[in-house]
């Protein structure tokens, strides 16, 4: 990594770590949500920007953790690790299953089938009243300072949470991507035939970047349960998993800092500009038409001399 | 007895305005490899275009005419100004379909407000048909008859017209095509052009029952998906077939099984995919 | 590198631009105005709901000029869209951004529900004009939210002895919206209906986002007395064009939620509505003084009828600056002014008497109405008057709670 992307990176996570104290509670909550959505973004990034597979029903993993923390924590009033590992555990679990059906196909179908599926999840989350309480959500989540029994309670202490869970989540993606694994995944984007002759078992790669993916979408998933109370068919919808295509591809995809990057600017544009205006969706359209043309590799590959060619 | 005719129909009458939705979406993919995702789009701005001719001149004629040469030539002009030059990348293309999905949606808003809204029915199609105790509104049974005749109208150009044999030779392979001097480009921008006119009219044509109202683009867009992909993309013979399968399944499912009623609808989609991604007629 | 250049500036300039201009969080301080957040669908399928609130409100700020216990009101309105989850976005952005003293507003039950733990845990007081939501001051009361408008059940427990008694029906198929307030409203109805003998032959649910009521209406049953129906908004509009286009409207006559009737849609709908029979705690065709007089100004001021819905902030407004008063303007302490707002006594109001029980809820009228032609335009005419009903209707309240919320399944009461 060059230089001047190091001292950014350095920056960041100082302010990140010694900010907080310093702002209003509004402030904090926007950081908060803006590291549960990179963790989420960065999710994305391993199927779309490594592996070169787009996700267009990724939400579905994020909603599904999280109703299953709500479900959990309302209904049967489980304790705090019971739902963190369930959440984590049924969005994985989902991956798994799922993964079976769509690690055989590629680009537009690949696009279809997640999109499909993505529906599915939602369809469910909408009309599984039972379950999931339909268009009313579930709401009642405790906040997670109380269910884990932390000594302090407030948007601070989350937020700490939250920023140790978004460091740990960097950490262990930046190890995958560097990985052996992480550079086949690289090769199998860049020609999956050249790859596959060389011996690798692609459908297999493609399958756990896919439950992968699942996994650390879930974590996110769980923590936003906690941070917004309240879960309901919005968060898991075409909507939701167009905006974080939107994170991805706008930040730069096939890097860890680029889906922070543009999970980061769309939450911050999107809460700050609605205060404003209206006008959310246009400028948000526009933004993304404008990169597509000017920078189709996301704004943090900016810097790079490389051909106008998106995967 | 009653109760089955009646849901035949009103499953018909969903398959009708799916296909004419639909076969935009599945001929855009064949020739161009991209999902539209502004397709929704396309048929939403037709139903508000349509809205505003016809507060003014009352003829549901002229408001669908209008609202489709309106929205074709805003597709050709997306297509010309932003999908050409990534002609070799599709996922470029859907991603700025996507971008203009969002700002179509927030420039009906800002052009025609928030509030709902449904087109008057045309004169003359306003009661209902009582045969035999089955009681069903007449401007449905019209939909149904005008989408079968679009749908012989599109087969005829596909299948006997030089343009029609053109496309059919893009969907099938649009490199060789371009090698014997078919103008793929052109064509590219004649499909998207004539599948936004066809979304726009089967707004317009849903208009005075489903009208029009702010998200209708993202609601109606992964039904189109299903269809096409059911269908097989590239085809219009899978986008009818498709269209009458996830008419029938979406009546009748939200009838049997209200609370799987979605699932009932995209979980075929996620089979067909698994199994045959191209479709019941699509090629590959 | 050049081609991008210009994208970048664009962007890091956007982002720093937003970064300054989210500095601009409000303070609340005694000496500026009282800031009010005001949260409707103002777009979307309710909108006519949302509007008529708002306008509701709106009117009768107008008449005190603005003003509570000598400081200007300022009211800060955000579009929920009638979705929950933008409804609880909207409130986190009303009370840590703009950092407003008071909350109103909301219209579904299920944004209600959804943003009842985030008003209680902010401690900002919150009046519910419209939102019906049962629980919120039955099992799971809220601390913090005053609702001054109606519980779901509230009327349709009384329609079911009225159903039952007077119309004479005995076998009734329901078909409602697919979420709380339907379910409560056509839970409440159930119970008591089939207190007195009557049966629930059917009960449809439709999701909330319907549009086409075909697939729904081909199963109603034709050998029913009746059909309940629950829908509210542009859903009212199309459900009774289309009861009557299926042939149903001649054969079986339609009973349901005051909302299908209100005079949101009313004026909009055409000879299809007439003869329809519902319960609701208000009807702008209310032969009173006080409503008159309501009726008369919103008219004049908005050209057009004032719904429930309007009636339901206007008398929110004048509750809420009832309680202002009484706590003398000090309102940046939520304690005493969310105790004012509970102990808050009106006369006159276009609805006619309300006060809250113990567990804040109003007791008030139910109306029994129906559409009828009056001078060329459709009106809910009122042909009952049942007085002073709780959320409770006849029942004791221990008893009432110990039995579960009414859901989409219950049977069997």
């Amino acid at each position: 990594m060059g230089e001047p992307r190091r001292l950014i990176l350095i920056l960041v996570v100082a302010l990140l770590i010694f900010l907080p104290p310093l702002l209003t509670s509004y402030w904090v909550g926007l950081l908060t949500q803006m590291m549960i959505f990179a963790i989420l973004a960065m999710s994305l990034d391993i199927l779309l920007g490594y592996t070169g597979l787009p996700s267009l029903g990724h939400a579905g993993f994020f909603g599904v953790a999280a109703y299953t923390v709500a479900v959990m924590s309302t209904a049967y009033h489980a304790s705090f690790w019971a739902c963190v590992v369930g959440g984590i555990v049924v969005g994985t679990l989902l991956g798994v299953a799922f993964g079976l059906l769509v690690s055989h196909v590629r680009g537009v179908y690949f696009l279809m089938i997640t999109l499909a599926l993505g529906m599915v999840l939602w369809g469910l989350s909408y009309r599984w009243i039972p379950v999931t309480g339909g268009d009313n959500g579930i709401s009642g989540i405790p906040r997670l300072e109380a269910h884990a029994g932390l000594p302090m309670t407030g948007p601070i202490p989350f937020y700490y949470v939250t920023l140790l869970v978004f460091i740990a989540c960097s950490v262990l993606l930046a190890v995958f991507v560097s990985s052996p694994f992480g550079f086949t995944l690289r090769g199998i984007r860049e020609n999956e035939s050249r790859m596959k002759s060389l011996g690798f078992n692609t459908w297999l790669h493609c399958y756990l970047s896919y439950v992968i993916a699942a996994a650390f979408a879930s974590v996110a998933g769980v923590v936003w349960a906690y941070y917004n109370g309240f879960v309901s068919p919005t968060y898991l919808d075409l909507t939701a998993s167009s905006e974080l295509f939107l994170m991805v591809t706008l930040g730069g995809p096939g890097t860890l800092a680029g889906p922070v990057l543009g999970a980061g600017a769309i939450v911050l544009l999107k809460n700050v500009i609605s205060a404003y205006t209206q006008r959310w969706l246009l400028i948000l359209g526009t933004i993304y038409i404008v990169t597509i043309l000017g920078a189709p590799q996301g704004l943090w590959n900016l810097r790079q001399r490389h051909t106008s060619r998106v995967h | 007895m009653i109760y089955l005719t009646t849901q035949t129909l009103n499953g018909l009458f969903s398959a009708a305005l799916l296909f004419l939705i639909a076969s935009g979406l599945t001929l855009v993919f064949g020739v161009m490899r991209t999902v539209n995702i502004a397709h929704g789009s396309f048929y939403m701005l037709g139903v508000y275009v349509a809205y505003t001719v016809i507060t003014r001149t009352q003829s549901l004629f002229l408001g669908a005419l209008t609202a489709m040469v309106v929205v074709a030539a805003v597709g050709l002009a997306v297509q010309h100004l932003f999908l050409r030059r990534f002609a070799s990348q599709p996922l470029a293309q859907m991603m700025m379909t996507m971008g203009f999905a969002l700002v179509f949606r927030d420039a009906a808003f800002m052009i025609w407000g928030g509030d709902p809204f449904t087109l008057p029915y045309p004169a003359g199609l306003r009661g209902s048909i009582n045969v035999a105790d089955i009681v069903f509104p007449a401007y449905r049974l019209f939909v149904i008859v005008v989408a079968g005749v679009v749908g012989v109208l599109l087969w005829i150009v596909n299948e006997k017209t030089f343009v029609g044999a053109k496309l059919r030779a893009a969907v099938d392979d649009a490199e060789m095509a371009a090698g014997t001097g078919i103008n793929v480009a052109l064509l590219s921008g004649l499909v998207f052009a004539a599948g936004a006119g066809l979304a726009a009219f089967g707004g317009v044509m849903g208009g005075p029952i489903l009208g029009g109202y702010p998200g209708m683009d993202f609601d109606l867009l992964p039904l189109a998906l299903v269809v096409v992909i059911i269908g097989g993309m590239g085809s219009l013979k899978g986008a009818l077939i498709g269209s009458l399968i996830v008419g029938m399944i979406d009546n009748f499912g939200k009838a049997l099984v209200p609370e799987l009623s979605y699932f009932t609808l995209f979980a075929p989609m996620v089979i067909v995919l698994a199994i045959k991604p191209t479709g019941l007629y699509g090629r590959a | 590198m050049r081609g991008h250049q210009p994208v970048y500036v664009l962007f890091v300039l956007l982002v720093i631009g937003s970064l300054v201009a989210g500095q601009t969080v409000a303070r609340r301080s005694a000496e500026g105005p009282i800031k009010i957040g005001f949260l409707a669908p103002l777009s979307g399928p309710y909108v006519q709901n949302g509007r008529d609130i708002l306008n509701g409100f709106l009117l009768y700020l107008e008449e005190i000029g603005s003003q509570a216990a000598g400081r200007r009101i300022e009211v800060i309105i955000e579009d929920d869209e009638a979705v929950p989850a933008v409804g609880l976005t909207k409130a986190r952005k009303l009370v840590e951004r703009d950092k407003v003293h008071v909350m109103a507003g909301g219209l579904l039950a299920s944004t209600g529900y959804a943003l009842a733990p985030y008003i209680d845990s902010m401690h900002i007081p919150m009046v519910f004009p419209v939102i019906s939501s049962d629980d919120l001051t039955q099992r799971r009361p809220a601390k913090w939210i005053v609702r001054t408008g109606w519980s779901s059940s509230q009327s349709s427990h009384a329609f079911g002895e009225y159903a039952y008694r007077n119309l004479k029906l005995r076998k009734v198929a329901t078909i409602a919206l697919d979420y709380s307030f339907g379910w409560e409203s056509v839970g409440g109805f159930q119970r008591t209906f089939e207190a007195e003998g009557g049966a629930i032959a059917q009960k449809i649910w439709c999701p909330v986002s319907v549009h086409d009521f075909a697939p729904y209406l081909a199963q109603i049953s034709r050998d029913v007395d009746a059909v309940y129906a629950l829908f509210l908004g542009r859903s009212a509009l199309q459900f009774m064009k289309q009861y009557e286009e299926y042939g149903l409207k001649q054969r079986v006559p339609l009973i349901g939620s005051g909302t299908i009737t209100d005079e949101h849609v009313l004026p909009f709908m055409g000879d299809e509505a007439l003869g329809v029979i519902t319960p609701l705690h208000y009807s702008a065709a209310l032969n009173t003084p006080a409503n008159r007089t309501f009726v008369a100004a919103y008219r004049a001021r908005y050209k057009k009828l004032p719904s429930y819905y309007a009636e339901s902030m206007y008398t929110g407004g004048k509750w809420l600056v009832a309680a202002i008063e009484a706590v003398r303007g000090n309102v940046e302490n939520s304690e005493t002014l969310l105790d004012a707002l509970r102990k808050v006594k009106l006369a006159d109001l276009p609805r006619g008497p309300l006060e809250l029980d113990d567990y804040g809820s109003p007791i008030e009228n139910v109306y029994i109405r129906k559409v009828e032609r009056v001078n060329g335009d459709l009106q809910n005419t009122v042909i009952e008057t049942i007085p002073s009903v709780s959320q409770f209707w006849k029942y004791n309240p221990a008893d009432y709670l110990r039995r579960p919320l009414y859901s989409r399944s219950e049977s069997r009461n």
